[in-house]
């Protein structure tokens, strides 16, 4: 037991520091932006209108006259004690922004996660047991489409052809237009959700599939699986008794290591569908120089990925007897 | 059954339609560029039809025009953007590998730090810290891709640098530059070759992605991500030409180059010849 | 006595590419006969690369998808089929394989060896299986990567002992063991003989089939060269230059080494294969193919081997 608290704890100080090494490069990348955040927010017109004072005033609201050290070294001390900030946008705290936008993503990513993990390895195991076959051309050729496929054009195809089209559901937003908060029903939102949680999985399916694919295709082509033959276990069992167990292993890494991805989509589904999420908020933050707030979704989505990989260690040390063995011979 | 006509053969006839299609859009983009800003308000929101096989826009442009030079961009793009981030793999992946410990640790450890960033936040904050345009996209799209790559490029280096015949040639007395010149690059290369092929469709839809989201090219350039960000606002009123015709052509192209990618790795990889 | 086990002219052959983009067929077997009686170890010997695993794999029926066969397999008198050797596999027919990556890594090894059935007589046999080859019961909550190269084989013997199998197929069941640990591994070949079943050990390894050995054929680039009892071995009697050479090349016999390589798959067109390396060589030798036939102890295929034969 002891080794495993010494290895996750070894694992969590390296999250750390890449953690703070992601708000750093974060920081600089956006402090080397040579884009003015007056001009985009403002506008050159009003900047021309405003007075000398109101023109310095607007530069200290944005940091912009403060020092990159300075203003780094004070947003992590900040940071630390538990504060990130407040969004230059919105004026609100930084922190209430990303709770409430999180929690309407979640339900996206949450669903999303799921759903192409399980479907993935499906296919994944199935066209890996079949390769050279038709089911396996099929599957492949599905998962070739979808990557190719731009996620962004996906959820305008679903959008043109559910919402606009058959008209059967929402266009956009996570609730309805014009309804106060306490008439939303949990169905509202569920309906307002199915699009772009249909989106994210579809494209999260093809990668997680090919590459259990890959993985199903190695484990037929081992030893022990001709073994098995040998000693006459049929397709059925072969496939449950070996070939799942084996491949379960690398399916948990994939599946952790696919929360980095299906973020990445939310972003671009959530402002195609303007559903309120932390994607969208990202690319509002990003398109207005929002620091504070860019910087912060950044270090969350990277906490998240960073969360899942080291999930997938301490999984993957409980579940293979051979690290298990290797780490108690320690 | 023809006994020459195999796998193989057809793998290297397929390659080679599909690198003369990709050109012949890239050419036809170049050549329509100026067509495609023509306006004209009597021809415009018109569904496709034989003088308009993509229909036009609301400023009366030809869509199959504008589509033509988006993806002849999205596709120069691409090319420029996969090679700077192979070249960059490539280096900082060898690196890693020959430069001792604390320059591998040091690579690793930036490697794993640009794969925690969500790709997408990555383009975006790289477009930003160029200014976002053309800059900004080739910036962000050929500066996130090295990291996965590199690692690979790694992996193989370290695993060259122990092969049997390699030891061996140190041990003879063979200089460290002349086993790399040899030894490493010509098997590094073919290696690079198949990366820069599959680093195609990555590079071209993240550069659609970003621009899609407004961090790439400015609104007067005819990219792909422009037309079909604009085609947002056109779909509520029925106008599904503007979205479905771009998109579907972006896929085809994008296809196109992963078919390439997969028939490059076919041909010159033995085991695959099987499956 | 009708052979448990009789192949005749069996050859195994597969799709390959010679260049870019030509294909053809490639016989990595080519023209293999045997037979094995019940209580008989026969021993099939060759190089690495003579095509020794895909005769197991073409008698249990568990060739590549890719791979054709050709010529007659015959199991207890009747011809073995695809469906026959399937129906068969695994309980008359037993292969026991090489070492410890043909046991799936991620399950223990008493499962594995009961194939997942369950059922109390089964537990007690498995126990008894391994206690026979002295492995205690907690060899049964082990993982494959816990068990030494000794006990992973006797483990995969485990495996065919637990069925109760008339036809063994042991391919390479000793690389890696030392001396004494090998021996004793073919001293349980020998066992399972005399216990009335028919082993088939496929090995390259001249020295060790001829302790247990009651016949030895020789395999020389998918072709078998010969096949003699093995007291023809100590006593001089050997019919074919090839066996001859691989017999003196052993370190008790003069350790004398045979010149040249063994010619790769469809590398000589025509004539006997071993012709280029052989000092008895003669013009005919090299322009039909050269006939199996029987001769007083057993097979050989050569055409002066009458003429070694009187002199």
């Amino acid at each position: 037991m002891k080794h495993r608290l010494q290895f996750a704890g070894k694992k969590l100080i390296r999250m750390l520091l890449l953690l703070l090494g992601v708000s750093l490069a974060a920081f600089l990348l956006m402090n080397a932006s040579p884009l003015d955040p007056l001009e985009t927010n403002i506008g050159q017109a009003a900047l021309g209108s405003m007075s000398q004072e109101q023109i310095a005033g607007l530069q200290e609201y944005w940091g912009m006259d403060t020092p990159p050290v300075e203003r780094y070294l004070g947003w992590l001390s900040d940071f630390v004690r538990g504060d990130m900030g407040t969004s230059l946008l919105y004026r609100q705290p930084v922190a209430q922004i990303i709770g409430q936008r999180l929690a309407s993503s979640l339900w996206l990513m949450a669903f999303a996660w799921l759903f192409s993990g399980i479907l993935g390895l499906i296919l994944g195991v199935t066209a890996g047991a079949t390769r050279g076959r038709w089911p396996d051309k099929l599957i492949r050729g599905y998962c070739l489409l979808i990557s190719s496929t731009p996620a962004f054009w996906l959820a305008i195809l679903l959008l043109m052809v559910f919402s606009v089209w058959l008209g059967i559901l929402p266009i956009g937003l996570s609730v309805p237009i014009g309804m106060d908060a306490a008439g939303v029903t949990l169905a509202d939102r569920l309906r307002h959700a199915v699009l772009p949680a249909l989106t994210l999985s579809i494209t999260g399916v093809a990668n997680i599939a090919l590459h259990t694919r890959e993985k199903m295709a190695d484990i037929m082509e081992s030893d022990y699986l001709l073994f098995a033959r040998a000693r006459g276990e049929s397709g059925r069992s072969i496939l449950l008794r070996h070939g799942l167990r084996n491949v379960a292993l690398p399916a948990i890494t994939l599946q952790f290591a696919s929360i980095s991805e299906i973020i990445g989509g939310s972003v671009l589904v959530e402002q195609v569908f303007s559903y309120p999420g932390l994607g969208q908020a990202a690319v509002t933050a990003g398109l207005g120089s929002d620091l504070p707030l860019l910087l912060g979704i950044t270090v969350v989505t990277a906490a998240m990925v960073f969360g899942g990989n080291l999930a997938a260690d301490l999984l993957y040390g409980a579940v293979d007897p051979r690290i298990r063995r290797r780490a108690a011979k320690r | 059954m023809k006994k020459d006509w195999n796998r193989r053969k057809s793998a290297a006839v397929l390659f080679s339609a599909c690198a003369f299609v990709l050109c012949a859009v890239t050419a036809a983009g170049l050549l329509l560029s100026d067509y495609a800003m023509e306006t004209d308000f009597t021809q415009k929101n018109l569904s496709p039809s034989l003088s308009h096989l993509f229909g036009t826009d609301w400023m009366g442009r030809d869509m199959l025009a504008r589509t033509l030079t988006g993806l002849s961009l999205s596709i120069r793009i691409g090319l420029l953007t996969a090679l700077v981030s192979c070249v960059l793999a490539l280096l900082l992946g060898t690196a890693a590998a020959t430069l001792g410990r604390r320059v591998d640790a040091c690579i690793s450890w930036c490697v794993d730090l640009f794969l925690g960033i969500p790709h997408i936040l990555l383009v975006m904050l790289l477009s930003l810290a160029f200014g976002k345009g053309l800059a900004g996209v080739v910036a962000g799209v050929s500066l996130s891709h090295w990291p996965a790559l590199a690692r690979v490029v790694r992996a193989e280096v370290f695993q060259l640098r122990q092969a049997p015949y390699l030891l061996a040639a140190e041990k003879l007395g063979v200089s460290r530059f002349a086993v790399a010149r040899r030894h490493l690059l010509p098997h590094l290369l073919a290696q690079f070759l198949t990366g820069l092929i599959l680093q195609f469709p990555h590079a071209i839809l993240h550069e659609a992605s970003i621009t899609f989201l407004g961090f790439g090219l400015s609104p007067e350039q005819p990219a792909v991500g422009i037309i079909l960000s604009e085609s947002m606002r056109y779909l509520t009123t029925g106008k599904w030409w503007l979205a479905l015709f771009p998109g579907l052509s972006l896929v085809l192209v994008v296809l196109l180059f992963a078919r390439m990618g997969e028939r490059l790795r076919q041909m010159g990889n033995p085991a695959s010849v099987h499956q | 006595m009708e052979p448990i086990l009789s192949v005749r002219n069996l050859s195994i052959s597969f799709t390959q590419y010679t260049s870019k983009t030509r294909r053809h067929r490639l016989h990595v077997i080519d023209d293999l006969s045997l037979s094995i009686e019940a209580g008989q170890v026969v021993a099939v010997v060759g190089a690495s690369g003579s095509g020794k695993s895909l005769l197991a794999h073409g008698i249990l029926g568990i060739l590549p998808y890719n791979a054709f066969l050709e010529g007659s397999i015959r199991y207890g008198g009747e011809a073995l089929d695809q469906a026959r050797a399937a129906r068969l596999r695994g309980k008359e027919i037993v292969l026991v394989p090489q070492g410890v990556t043909y046991l799936d890594p991620l399950m223990k090894v008493g499962p594995q060896i009961r194939k997942g059935r369950r059922g109390k007589p089964l537990l007690d046999r498995c126990r008894a299986v391994l206690a026979r080859y002295g492995l205690g019961p907690e060899v049964e909550d082990a993982y494959p990567f816990a068990l030494s190269g000794g006990m992973a084989r006797r483990v995969l013997i485990s495996t065919a002992v637990i069925e109760s199998p008339r036809l063994i197929i042991a391919d390479e069941p000793t690389p890696g063991l030392d001396a004494q640990a090998a021996g004793r591994i073919m001293g349980h070949f020998r066992e399972l003989a005399d216990g009335g079943a028919g082993v088939l050990l496929i090995t390259h390894d001249l020295e060790l089939a001829l302790t247990v050995a009651d016949r030895v054929a020789v395999l020389y680039a998918g072709q078998t060269v010969e096949e003699a009892p093995a007291c023809a071995f100590a006593a001089g009697r050997l019919l074919h230059p090839y066996t001859k050479a691989l017999y003196q090349a052993l370190p008790q016999n003069g350790f004398i080494p045979i010149p040249g390589t063994q010619p790769y798959p469809g590398e000589i067109a025509q004539g006997c294969l071993f012709a280029p390396r052989c000092d008895r060589c003669r013009a005919q030798c090299k322009e039909a193919s050269i006939p199996y036939r029987a001769v007083s102890s057993g097979y050989v295929r050569c055409l002066t081997a009458e003429e070694e034969e009187t002199a």
